[in-house]
């Protein structure tokens, strides 16, 4: 009864995509880089939510879309334990687990000042050099940082 | 990479690192050998550096090529707003080989996308020099007779010395055994020591300048301590004599032992240290021209 209970707290999906098990303090990142407050579909979204996994957790469901591979990269820069549901007919088709690619181009922001990519209209380039830690190198400037010293370019 | 260029000291394998040493001996051995003829070189300074231009434009003319190239970055079209794309495009078409020095880190690697010919990084920022370490390992090896298992014994800023970083990377290939002795404040940092650490290198870390830090080296290199480094100037103070090498703490070092040093050199080796037979830092920066000629040539399949 409980778990019943519990998937009421955010409505059905007849289509589209469910992200579950986003850490709350990055849901409204979530929201943003994929543009969802110019979403013309239904999405709901539930914030604070108990895990077990990671404490407070954040749910975002949203009607007749599917991530592209880009939105599904940033989403496993922000949030690498996040989970993806591609629902169907209210049925999940397929489930995804996030990994993080080998490379980010034209994603992620360098935030050294002196970067040639802050200097010159360019597409930034990062290479991940160690998945599990989530720690990445720019590919220009060559300085390695870890996930919440970069930011994602929208 | 569209073309062969030299960007970072890791571009080099071990073997590419002693094909170019061996180039560079014979260069040393016969340096003037018209290999360039022919051949334009452009030399492009976004920022000044002495040292390192008249080193690569000897570098050149002692091959047969000619230079042409700028000095001041206030002389270019960068001032009129021209893209660094634009600028190396254009020079591509003059030259058969870039040499740029840029403040802009990453700018050596960007140019190496964009341009028809090779590049060769003469600095970007606080990242990259690699002929600087190409000639130190020259020197090295010179001095010592090999690279591998040597005692090397790094002063001063070890947190933003490019030439450290790169020279630790290029020595990884060698089995050294490293001492690193730095003041709090630039001390260095974690990631190069995870790298020594994932790659069985031995290392010791002090905090002072002392004769028993340094008895045991082969290789004695100094850098600078900038003063523009510190927030706090009173610890600058407590620091800059600390990690000025002066004659007397080289009684004791080995006989072998060279002192080497990328220069400019302000105060960290006293005047008193030039005449010392261990002093080796101007016949290092001497060893720079036949390493760019080496690296020239084979960048240019020469």
């Amino acid at each position: 009864m409980e778990k019943g209970r519990k998937e009421l707290k955010v409505a059905a999906l007849k289509n589209g995509t469910v992200i579950d098990h986003i850490p709350s303090e990055k849901l409204f990142k979530v929201i943003s880089i994929l543009g969802l407050e110019n979403c013309s579909t239904q999405v709901t979204f539930g914030y604070n939510l108990d895990s077990k996994r990671i404490g407070k957790k954040a749910i975002v469901k949203v009607a007749d879309k599917y991530l592209s591979q880009e939105e599904v990269n940033k989403i496993a820069f922000l949030a690498p334990k996040a989970k993806i549901n591609i629902i169907k007919g209210y049925e999940v088709t397929e489930k995804m687990e996030l990994e993080l690619p080998d490379t980010f181009i034209g994603v992620l922001k360098c935030k050294n000042p002196k970067c040639i990519t802050n200097n010159e209209p360019m597409q930034t380039k990062f290479h991940t050099i160690d998945k599990e830690k989530a720690i990445f190198k720019c590919h220009y400037c060559e300085r390695i940082s870890e996930s919440e010293n970069i930011e994602i370019i929208r | 990479m569209a073309n062969k260029s030299l960007v970072s000291i890791t571009d080099y394998s071990k073997e590419k690192i002693l094909q170019i040493l061996n180039k560079a001996a014979e260069f040393e051995k016969n340096p003037n050998q018209p290999l360039l003829q022919g051949k334009v070189v452009a030399t492009l300074f976004f920022e000044p550096s002495t040292r390192t231009r008249l080193s690569f434009e000897t570098a050149v003319n002692r091959l047969g090529g000619r230079v042409i190239g700028f000095s001041d970055a206030s002389t270019t079209s960068g001032t009129k707003g021209e893209t660094l794309k634009d600028t190396i495009i254009m020079v591509s078409n003059y030259a058969d080989l870039i040499v740029m020095r840029n403040p802009i880190e990453g700018a050596a690697r960007y140019a190496a996308e964009v341009a028809k010919v090779p590049i060769i990084n003469a600095g970007d920022g606080a990242n990259q020099h690699p002929t600087q370490t190409m000639l130190d390992l020259y020197s090295i090896k010179k001095t010592q007779g090999k690279l591998e298992n040597l005692k090397i014994c790094m002063v001063g800023d070890l947190k933003y010395g490019r030439t450290i970083h790169s020279l630790i990377m290029a020595m990884s290939h060698f089995n050294p055994t490293f001492t690193f002795i730095a003041p709090d404040e630039l001390k260095l940092p974690e990631e190069y020591k995870m790298f020594c650490k994932e790659n069985n290198i031995a290392f010791t870390e002090h905090d002072e300048l002392t004769e028993e830090a340094i008895s045991d080296a082969d290789i004695l290199y100094m850098t600078r301590v900038q003063k523009e480094r510190f927030t706090d100037l009173y610890e600058y103070e407590k620091v800059k004599d600390v990690y000025t090498l002066r004659n007397k703490l080289l009684e004791n070092t080995k006989p072998n032992m060279r002192i080497l040093h990328p220069l400019p050199r302000v105060n960290e080796i006293d005047y008193d240290v030039d005449n010392n037979e261990k002093a080796y830092y101007f016949e290092q920066a001497r060893n720079g021209v036949f390493a760019r000629q080496a690296i020239i040539c084979d960048l240019l399949g020469l």
